[in-house]
C-alpha cells in the first residue's frame, strides 16, 4: 500500500521545465529519501505535494485517492528555506504555527511544552526568536512541523545547520516518528544519512526520476562485484572468473582486491578461495549511496 | 477559528501590543492638542514687565489719546529727545511727535535702544489713525459727514441656503463643507500611505525571514495575504479611533482648564480649536458655525467615510502586498512604489481641485475611478452630491477591489516563493497564468 503517489507530474515555469513526468511511490510507514542535485526539482515536487503550487498535469494521490485541499493538515512540512518571525516570542510563535495547523490553543500548548522539555528549550519560551542561536531555531521549527502529529512528514534538508549532537538527536526523533507509524519524506544531499535512515529512495536529476527503489536494492543493483580480502601468506592460482585488481603485503598479511564475474555467488568465491589460502577477512565492496548518486547523476547528465 | 481569523489575530495583536504603537497612539493626541493650544496659550500670556513709553508731543494733540495697557504705560516726556538718547533710564521707548501729523505724516518717530516690538508700533498706529481720520473728515467741512460715513459702512456676506427635498431650508457653508471634506481626505490619504506601506514591509519581512514557506504549507497564500491586510487595517482603525477619542477628551479637558484659567469665553475657544477654520470662525458668529456644521449630515458622512476608507485602504493594500511579495528586500520596492505614489498624489490633488467644483467633470470622473475615488469622494460627500453617484462610486470601488485582490493574490502566491531576482512588470503578468 502506498501512502503517497505522484503520477506523471509535470510543472512548467516560463522557460524551464521543473518536473517532467515525475512519478514516485512512498510506502506507508517508511522513510522515503528524495534525492537529487541542486535545482533538480525536488523542492517543486514537495511544494506540489503540499499543494503550495499546482502541477500543470499529472496527479497526486493520498492513500489511493486524489489529493484534496484538506490533505495539507495531514502533512507536516519543514522546508529548506525556513525561518521564524524574529520579533515574536518563541512560545507565542510556536502556538501560532500549531494553531494554523488546526490545533486548539490548549492542545497546542500542552504538546509544545512536552516537546520543548524533550528538546531542552523550555527556558527560551518567553525569549524573542532573534535572541536564539540557529540550532535552537531549527529545533523550534522541527517541533512546529510535527506538532499536529501528521501522517506524512516532509523534511527538506533537516540536518543543515545542526551540530553532530543535535543532528543525532534529530535523526533519532525521525526514526522514532517512523516507529510511531508516520510516513516520512526526506530530502537531502547527505548520502550517509540516507543509508542510515531511508528505506526507499527516488533520485531526481534534471526534472526526471532517474533511479528509484529500496535503498538496499539500489545499492545491490550498483554493486561492482569487487571484494577486499586479507589473507595469510600468498594465494595460489585463482579461478579464471576471478581477476586481481591490486595486491599489497604488510607483515605477512596480504590485502587483495579482486573482481569476480556476475554469475558466481559469494559462497562459490569463498569456497574456491578457502582452498587456496587462509582467509583473515572477506568483504564485498557495496557502493555507498554517495557512489551511486555520483554515478547515476553523471551518467544521466552525459546522456 | 478559521485560518484567516488566526492570521488577523496575530497581525493585530502583535502590532497593537508593540511599545512603539502604544506610545505613538497615546502621544500623538497630546501633540495635536498641544499644537493648537500651546500657541493660543503662549499668545495669551501677557508680558510680565510693564514698559514705559515717553511721549514728547510738540503739538499736544496726540499725547492724551494714549491709554495705558497691560504691557505699556504712556507718560509725558519730561526730558528732551537728546537727553533721552544719553540716558533712557526707566523708559523703554520714546515717541517723538514734532508736527501736526495730518499735514506732515512723517513727523512721528519712535526711538528705542532696543528692537521695537511690532505690537507697540501697531498700538501707536491704532491709537493715532482714528484721530487723523476724524481730523481729515473735519477738513471737508460737510455737516454730519461722520454719521454719513458710519451709515455707509455695510457689512455683507451672501447667505447660502440648501433646499432639502422635503422643502426644508438649511443654512449651508461651502467653506465648512470643504474643511470637513479636506480633513477626511487627508485622513484617507495618510492612512492608505502609512498602513499600505506597513502591509508591504510586513510581506517583505516574511519573505526575507524565510518564514513564508512554513506559513504557506499550512495557510493558503490568499488567506495569509487577506489576514495581513485586514489585521493591519484593523490596527489602523484602532489607532484612528483612539486618536479621535483621546483628542476630543483632551480638547475638552484642555478647554475647560484653558478657558477657566484664562477667562476666555467658549466662543473664542471654539475659534481657537478650529484653527484651520479660522476664516470661517472670524467671519461668522459661533452659533452660526454650529448651525452650518449641523447642516452637514454627519451620520451620512461618517457612514460613507468608513465605506470609502475601508475600500480605498483594501484596494491599495492589495497592491502593496503584491509589490512586497515580488521583491526580495525593502530597497527594491521603490521601482514599483513610484507609480502607486504618483497615483495617490494625483488622487489627493484631484480631491483638492474638486473642492472648488464638486459637481464638475474632474470631480465626477475621478470619483468613478477606484484609485482616486476614496479621496475625491471624501471631498464631495459633504457637498451633498446625488446619492446615485456616491453609491455607483462605492460599487465600482469594491468591485475593482475584489478584482485587484484576485490579481494580487496570484502575484503574491508566486512572488512570495520567488527569490533571487527582481521581477519586471511583464514577468509579474506571467505569474498570473501560473496554476
Amino acid at each position: 500500500m502506498y501512502f503517497l503517489e505522484t503520477e506523471d507530474v509535470v510543472k512548467q515555469f516560463a522557460s524551464h521545465r521543473a518536473l517532467d513526468k515525475v512519478s514516485i511511490r512512498v510506502p506507508q510507514g517508511k522513510i522515503f529519501g528524495l534525492l537529487g542535485p541542486n535545482g533538480a526539482g525536488k523542492t517543486t515536487l514537495i511544494r506540489i505535494i503540499n499543494r503550495i503550487t499546482a502541477p500543470d498535469s499529472g496527479k497526486v494521490y493520498f492513500n489511493g485517492r486524489e489529493s484534496q485541499p484538506d490533505d495539507i493538515y495531514r502533512i507536516g512540512y519543514l522546508p529548506e528555506e525556513r525561518g521564524l518571525y524574529k520579533k515574536m516570542k518563541v512560545g507565542e510563535q510556536a502556538i501560532y504555527l500549531a494553531r494554523l495547523k488546526g490545533l486548539t490553543y490548549m492542545t497546542a500548548r500542552e504538546r509544545l511544552i512536552k516537546w520543548f522539555e524533550k528538546f531542552d528549550i523550555m527556558p527560551w519560551w518567553n525569549k524573542k526568536v532573534e535572541e536564539l542561536s540557529k540550532g535552537m531555531q531549527q529545533k523550534i521549527q522541527f517541533v512546529a512541523t510535527v506538532i499536529h502529529e501528521p501522517e506524512l512528514l516532509i523534511f527538506d534538508e533537516p540536518f543543515s545547520g545542526f551540530d553532530p549532537i543535535n543532528a543525532e538527536l534529530l535523526k533519532n526523533e525521525i526514526l522514532a516518528l517512523k516507529e510511531a507509524g508516520h510516513t516520512v519524506i526526506f530530502s537531502t544531499h547527505n548520502m550517509a544519512s540516507v543509508e542510515e535512515i531511508c528505506d526507499d529512495i527516488a533520485l531526481i536529476n534534471r526534472s526526471r526520476v532517474v533511479l528509484s527503489g529500496q535503498v538496499d536494492d539500489v545499492r545491490e543493483r550498483y554493486k561492482t562485484n569487487n571484494y577486499t580480502l586479507h589473507i595469510k601468506g600468498t594465494h595460489g592460482l585463482l579461478p579464471e572468473w576471478c581477476t586481481v585488481l591490486s595486491e599489497k603485503e604488510r607483515n605477512g598479511v596480504a590485502e587483495v582486491r579482486i573482481h569476480k564475474e556476475n554469475d558466481i555467488s559469494n559462497s562459490q568465491l569463498l569456497t574456491s578461495l578457502a582452498e587456496q589460502c587462509e582467509i583473515i577477512s572477506f568483504k564485498e565492496e557495496i557502493p555507498s549511496m554517495n557512489d551511486v548518486f555520483i554515478k547515476v547523476v553523471s551518467e544521466s547528465n552525459n546522456q | 477559528m478559521s485560518k484567516i481569523g488566526i492570521v488577523i489575530k496575530r497581525e493585530y495583536l502583535n502590532r497593537v501590543s508593540k511599545k512603539s504603537f502604544i506610545i505613538l497612539t497615546l502621544l500623538t493626541p497630546f501633540l495635536m492638542v498641544a499644537l493648537v493650544l500651546v500657541p493660543l496659550w503662549l499668545a495669551s500670556i501677557k508680558g510680565s514687565d510693564v514698559r514705559n513709553i515717553a511721549i514728547i508731543d510738540a503739538t499736544g494733540k496726540y499725547a492724551p489719546l494714549f491709554e495705558d495697557t497691560d504691557n505699556y504705560r504712556f507718560m509725558q516726556g519730561d526730558k528732551s529727545l537728546e537727553d533721552y538718547r544719553i540716558d533712557f533710564g526707566e523708559i523703554y521707548a520714546v515717541l517723538n511727535i514734532t508736527d501736526d501729523l495730518l499735514a506732515n505724516p512723517k513727523a512721528a518717530t519712535l526711538y528705542s535702544d532696543k528692537q521695537v516690538p511690532g505690537e507697540l508700533s501697531r498700538l501707536i498706529n491704532q491709537t493715532i489713525r482714528p484721530r487723523l481720520e476724524n481730523d481729515k473728515l473735519a477738513t471737508f467741512d460737510i455737516p454730519n459727514l461722520k454719521e454719513i460715513i458710519e451709515e455707509s459702512k455695510v457689512s455683507f456676506e451672501v447667505q447660502t441656503i440648501k433646499w432639502g427635498t422635503d422643502g426644508t431650508e438649511q443654512v449651508s457653508s461651502a467653506q465648512v463643507a470643504s474643511i470637513v471634506g479636506m480633513i477626511f481626505t487627508f485622513i484617507v490619504y495618510m492612512f492608505v500611505m502609512i498602513y499600505g506601506a506597513m502591509v508591504m514591509s510586513s510581506v517583505v519581512e516574511e519573505k526575507t525571514s524565510r518564514i513564508v514557506e512554513v506559513m504557506v504549507s499550512s495557510v493558503k497564500p490568499f488567506d495569509l495575504m487577506m489576514g495581513k491586510i485586514i489585521g493591519i487595517g484593523m490596527v489602523g482603525l484602532t489607532q484612528i479611533f483612539l486618536w479621535g477619542i483621546l483628542t476630543m477628551v483632551l480638547f475638552m479637558v484642555g478647554g475647560i482648564f484653558f478657558g477657566a484659567s484664562m477667562g476666555m469665553d467658549a466662543n473664542a475657544l471654539q475659534q481657537g480649536m478650529q484653527m484651520g477654520a479660522a476664516p470661517v470662525a472670524t467671519m461668522t458668529p459661533g452659533g452660526e458655525i454650529f448651525a452650518m456644521i449641523n447642516s452637514i449630515n454627519i451620520a451620512e458622512i461618517a457612514i460613507f467615510f468608513v465605506g470609502f476608507f475601508i475600500g480605498g485602504y483594501m484596494l491599495y493594500a492589495a497592491i502593496f502586498a503584491a509589490i512586497g511579495s515580488a521583491v526580495d528586500n525593502a530597497e527594491d520596492t521603490s521601482q514599483f512604489m513610484m507609480p502607486i505614489t504618483m497615483l495617490m498624489v494625483f488622487a489627493l490633488y484631484a480631491g483638492i481641485y474638486s473642492m472648488d467644483n464638486p459637481d464638475g467633470p474632474l470631480a465626477f470622473w475621478c470619483s468613478m475611478i477606484p484609485f482616486t475615488s476614496p479621496m475625491v469622494m471624501m471631498v464631495r460627500i459633504p457637498f451633498d452630491i446625488p446619492l446615485w453617484q456616491t453609491l455607483l462610486s462605492l460599487v465600482i470601488l469594491y468591485a475593482s477591489f475584489i478584482g485587484l485582490v484576485w490579481v494580487s493574490a496570484k502575484i503574491y502566491r508566486v512572488g512570495i516563493l520567488m527569490y533571487g531576482k527582481k521581477p519586471s512588470f511583464k514577468e509579474m503578468a506571467k505569474w498570473l497564468k501560473y496554476k
